[in-house]
């Protein structure tokens, strides 16, 4: 009996080992230890050998029975290591063809992106941001600004006009009065937004976006406005820009200046191959916004308010969004930001 | 303004070249658009020249072979095509190698077989004037300017020329000597005295002609007498200097009044006094029927805004535009009135657009001159008639104010130096203001804190308070020159408001979601409404009218975002590119009833056609763009606000009858903030647009009023949820929302969430029928619900939905 154990075990373990797939081996397994095979036959006859054999007789078949398994298991795990690595490495893809695209990114557009980044500039100055209607009185646009009744900017060729007294606002300025019958000093307010000139060709559309600044307290110096716009240039343009002011004429400033940027296009107004800079012109600056202190006759409009032009004191200015983007990205012609076409959009 | 430099040199003469003196004056406040130069590029090969000989040319009866002297040992032999060359004359010669004006080297020639060695010049070839008709003679009797002289030392040959603009408050700087003045200040150069500082003309009463003024806007009228006058071309140098200004030459005469213009700012207008009729002039304003031909020919009506000469025969000249053809100099003319009259700005202005003529008088008029500055121009004019036009003035001088009276202030302004310092944000030593100042023509006395400063009349209108000296003080001081500070804004604290964040944070989503920002025009086209089959009682028909657009598409203000945004697809689908998702976000502007200003809502709209993704070899032909789609990014959009929102059925006239819908704040019944929709084919057609088209559009603002504050934790941890699924079959009729609304009624508090995942129709159901799958989650705050209690809430909804939405649950 024994040996017999002993010779189903050999014939089993031999089976087992020369089983090549996981099939094979699951009919060597059924054909040692499945429900009609030898040794659990064995094991379950037990019972009826003489009392003297049984102990011998079962452990040694238990024993059989535990390697085989044992060994079944060893191999099974080594046959099916086998077979997944051989079908995985059927599995083969063309790992060159393009990726699932995910839904393709939009964007802001090109004014909107760099009106935003120039709005956070100066929240991060200390400023906040407030629009005002589009649609103007003549009084906040023109009258309270210092605009002589007779100022050309008035004019009908000039400005857009809804009412006799109701423009479409031609700048972003009319917000400083508003803000000032508003707020008390201190005041440090940029206004962006859209406004409206009558004018058209490569570098004016009829409608065009502002940022206006307004920065009013008792002591605010024109030198606080070259520190002011000098931190503006840098974070806009680059950390190596400098600033210049030239004086100029606006009716509700005084002193006006116009300020320019150090070209970051060449260097003293010559490309790296030596040629005139098309930026700058040659000259080395590049005119982006103009400014002043604010006129005391605009502060004499809301001197009820707070702000009494013998006490208070501040300076404005306003830039144009369109030539700041225009500068920044290459845009050749202002026209296009208002194409709207798509392969415009897609660039930035 | 162009400024020869050779002319301003006459007054101060700055250490600096050209380009130096451009950018000192453009730091200064002067503005430079360019420098630019004008006559030959070098003098060299320029000389005089005597004709000894000229005889015709063997080969061309227009030309003629002359024998040159020009200093040399031998004369030359030049061959010349003008008619009035002639032995004798002194000419100017240009020699091979010479480089004329457009840039040509002269080299020795042929002309005809005979060899010509230079050329005799005309004006127009060395740009000093426009006498075509031959040559220049210098001379004709022998004598000075000897031959091989050089031509520069006689003739003004070429100049640098500043083109200024110059900024509407410095009309003094429209004439060289104020542009003298400034560069003087600038540079600090000594300042000759004003050419005009010398009178050879009387004052007091004038016999022969007379001027009455009889309105306001005339601000000065001056006149004088000249006798005697011979009408004829301008010397040389003066032809030279209105052509380097820009102004072409006609007689000696007009020419004295354009260089007496050119160098004071202030116009003057020659009359032949003979022509005046009455030798009397009335300034009136204009009257029904006046009517005027200018000098340019043109025959101009007038109205009574505009300010007109007349004499006894009617109008014979337009105040401070142009003068009158009737009463023009001509060369016949021997008795001149010269007038030196200062017109009201603004109406000079508003003349001159009206009439459409703009001249170089009405230009300086318009910004507004001093009265005074009539005086200096009168003063200059009268030497130089006499000097070149043999004229004898005759004695006395008219001189007639306004009815209202001349502006005389003389105004004196405190200049402090803490305010100086307080403004600019450094400070300028008090003695280097009064530098500056006194530079500028202002009078200046010492103050106990600071200065006291009397403004010149030729700034009178622009300086008029002490914020005006500082900036005197500053810009010629150099306002390049101050440090770079910042404010001590202690109390200012940046930051965006939340609505301004949200706007953002919806820009920011729509463009995650993969749209492009469009940024359409503000304008719209009236006939828009119709296209988009607006009824007649659509508010949006009410639109705020532009009563001066560029064109008629853009005549009014846009009530809708969706017509830019079809334009935009338009253009795109037209050039090639058929799959468009973009929004725009910004106002639209809607008139109120008794409000003198529109709301400007701040609006968003989307539009999406062709398909929602590109195509992939996956997916080669991805779905084209419908109302979910739409609705798809509305969710994100409104999702990412977090506010609560619901579509209703409601259609549009401009939309797919249905699939439209309004969209509501919170739940059904909420307040309408827009639509959501496929466009209807013939309007989408009427864009040249064939797939779908969907879109939407809403109050971003009204959405932004119903975001919650901040958003408080729910705790999600300590109890769990419990998810079941329920399908529901229920009438075609019956909208997904209202049963999702009756199982949300039924659930009550502990029912967390329901949502629909998947819409059967078909064999499975009945023809009318549909059956939607929803999704349910159960939960408690406060325990872990048992399953009798899910069984109860679930029997309910059940039972909810058969009774109140005709359901009956799927199996």
């Amino acid at each position: 009996m024994i040996e017999r154990i002993d010779a189903l075990r050999g014939e089993g373990e031999a089976a087992i080992a020369a089983a090549a797939t996981t099939d094979a081996l699951e009919q060597a397994r059924i054909h040692y230890l499945g429900r009609r095979a030898e040794l659990p036959n064995l094991l379950r006859g037990v019972a009826q050998l003489p009392p003297e054999q049984r102990g011998a007789v079962g452990k040694a078949a238990n024993v059989a029975r535990k390697a085989l398994e044992q060994l079944i298991e060893a191999r099974g795990a080594e046959l099916a290591g086998a077979e997944l690595e051989r079908q995985l490495a059927e599995d083969r893809i063309d790992v060159t063809l393009p990726g699932a695209p995910l839904p393709p990114a939009g964007g802001l557009h090109l004014l909107n992106a760099t009106r935003r980044e120039i709005e956070d500039v100066f929240v991060g100055l200390g400023y906040t941001v407030a629009e005002g209607p589009e649609v103007e009185r003549v009084y906040y646009n023109f009258d309270a600004l210092n605009h002589d009744p007779a100022h050309p900017a008035r004019l009908r060729t000039d400005t857009f006009y809804v009412a006799d007294d109701v423009v479409l606002r031609t700048h972003t300025s009319p917000m400083q009065v508003r803000a000032m019958e508003q707020h008390p000093p201190p005041i440090f307010l940029i206004v962006p937004g859209r406004v409206y000139r009558r004018d058209s060709d490569a570098t004016h559309t009829p409608q065009f976006h502002q940022i206006e600044g307004l920065a009013v307290d008792e002591d605010i110096t024109l030198s606080d406005l070259k520190g002011t716009l000098l931190a503006f240039a840098r974070a806009i343009f680059g950390d190596e820009r400098q600033v210049r002011l030239r004086p100029h004429f606006f009716p509700f400033t005084e002193p006006s200046v116009e300020v320019d940027v150090s070209c970051f296009n060449c260097k003293d107004g010559l490309t790296r191959e030596g040629a005139r800079c098309p930026l700058c012109k040659g000259t080395g600056w590049i005119e982006i916004l103009g400014a002043g202190m604010v006129d005391p006759n605009v502060f004499g409009y809301v001197r009820e308010h707070g702000y009494d032009p013998e006490r208070i004191q501040g300076f404005a200015f306003g830039m144009g969004v369109e030539r700041i983007a225009f500068l920044k990205h290459g845009v050749s012609d202002l026209r296009l930001f208002y194409d709207n076409d798509l392969r415009f959009l897609e660039q930035f | 303004m162009r400024v020869p430099l050779s002319w301003l040199h006459e007054y101060v003469k700055p250490d600096l070249d050209a380009a130096a003196l451009a950018e000192r004056l453009a730091l200064t406040g002067t503005e430079v658009e360019r420098v630019v130069h004008h006559g030959v590029l070098s003098v060299e090969g320029f000389v005089i020249g005597r004709v000894l000989s000229a005889e015709r040319h063997p080969d061309a009866d227009r030309l003629n072979v002359c024998r040159v002297d020009l200093g040399g040992a031998e004369p030359a032999q030049i061959v010349c095509g003008a008619p009035n060359v002639a032995a004798g004359q002194t000419v100017a010669v240009a020699q091979p190698g010479a480089v004329m004006p457009d840039g040509t080297r002269l080299r020795k020639a042929k002309l005809r077989g005979v060899e010509s060695a230079g050329m005799i010049l005309s004006e127009p070839e060395l740009e000093i004037g426009v006498e075509r008709a031959g040559i220049m003679v210098l001379g004709l009797d022998g004598g000075k300017p000897a031959p091989g002289t050089p031509l520069a030392d006689v003739l003004p040959l070429a100049t640098d020329v500043l083109e200024l603009e110059v900024t509407p408050n410095r009309p003094d700087c429209l004439g060289v000597y104020g542009v003298a003045r400034e560069a003087h200040a600038a540079t600090g150069a000594p300042l000759a005295p004003a050419p005009w500082s010398e009178d050879v003309g009387t004052g007091g009463p004038v016999e022969g002609a007379a001027v009455a003024v009889e309105t306001d806007r005339c601000k000065r009228f001056m006149a004088r007498v000249f006798e005697g006058v011979t009408v004829g071309p301008s010397p040389p140098w003066l032809k030279a200097r209105l052509m380097a200004a820009g102004m072409r030459p006609i007689s000696n005469v007009v020419d004295v009044t354009n260089y007496a213009m050119l160098l004071t700012g202030q116009p003057l207008h020659a009359f032949d006094l003979d022509r005046v009729a009455g030798g009397r002039l009335v300034v009136r304003d204009g009257q029904a029927g006046d009517e005027l031909e200018t000098l340019d020919g043109e025959r101009r009506r007038l109205d009574p805004e505009m300010v007109v000469i007349c004499d006894a025969d009617g109008p014979t000249s337009l105040a401070g535009v142009m003068g009158g053809a009737r009463s023009e100099v001509h060369a016949g003319t021997t008795r001149v009135l010269l007038e030196s009259a200062v017109w009201d700005g603004p109406n000079i202005q508003r003349t001159s657009t009206r009439l459409g003529l703009r001249s170089e008088a009405s230009g300086r008029y318009e910004k507004g001159l001093a009265p005074e500055q009539a005086q200096d121009a009168l003063a200059l004019a009268t030497r130089l008639l006499v000097e070149l036009c043999g004229a004898r003035v005759a004695p006395g001088t008219i001189d007639v104010d306004p009815p209202g009276g001349r502006d005389r202030t003389n105004r004196t302004i405190r200049l402090r130096d803490a305010r100086v310092s307080g403004l600019l944000g450094a400070p300028v030593a008090r003695e280097r203001s009064a530098e500056i100042l006194s530079a500028l023509g202002f009078l200046v006395d010492q103050a106990d804190d600071g200065l006291d400063v009397t403004v010149p009349a030729f700034r009178r209108n622009d300086v008029t308070r002490e914020a005006d000296l500082i900036e005197e003080v500053a810009r010629i001081d150099g306002v390049d020159k101050l440090p770079a500070t910042l404010p001590a804004s202690g109390l200012a604290v940046g930051r965006l408001t939340p609505a301004q964040r949200l706007r953002r944070r919806a820009a920011d989503t729509l463009a995650g979601a993969g749209l492009h920002e469009a940024i359409g025009w503000s304008w719209s086209a009236p006939e828009l409404a119709d296209r988009l089959r607006l009824a007649h009682d659509d508010p949006r028909r009410a639109a705020v009218v532009v009563e001066n657009p560029m064109s008629a598409d853009h005549a009014q203000m846009r009530t809708t975002l969706l017509g830019s945004l079809l334009d935009v697809a338009r253009r795109n689908v037209t050039h090639g590119t058929g799959d468009v998702a973009i929004f725009e976000a910004g106002a639209v502007y809607r008139p109120v009833a008794g409000r003198e200003l529109p709301d400007e809502p701040y609006t968003v709209g989307v539009l999406l056609t062709g398909a929602v993704r590109a195509p992939s070899w996956r997916e080669p032909a991805p779905p084209a763009a419908d109302f979910f789609a739409a609705k798809g990014v509305l969710a994100a959009l409104l999702g990412a606000l977090r506010v609560a929102w619901a579509l209703e059925p409601a259609g549009e006239p401009f939309m797919h009858p249905g699939r439209a819908a309004a969209i509501v704040l919170g739940g059904a019944d909420g307040e309408r903030i827009g639509w959501i929709g496929e466009l209807h084919p013939s309007v989408a057609a009427a864009w040249e647009l064939s797939g779908a088209v969907a879109a939407f559009e809403l109050d971003l603002d009204r959405a932004i009023e119903q975001v919650p504050g901040p958003v408080r934790y729910t705790d999600y941890t300590s109890f769990p949820e419990v998810r079941q699924d329920l399908a529901v079959v229920v009438p075609q009729a019956v909208a997904a929302a209202e049963v999702v609304a009756a199982v949300r009624a039924a659930g009550g508090p502990l029912l967390a969430r329901v949502e629909v995942f998947d819409v059967y129709r078909g064999a499975q159901v009945g023809a009318d029928e549909v059956s939607l799958a929803l999704r349910l989650a159960f939960r408690s705050p406060e325990r872990t619900l048992t399953d009798e209690e899910v069984a109860e809430r679930r029997a309910a909804i059940e039972a909810a939905l058969a009774e109140q939405v005709g359901g009956r649950i799927r199996a």
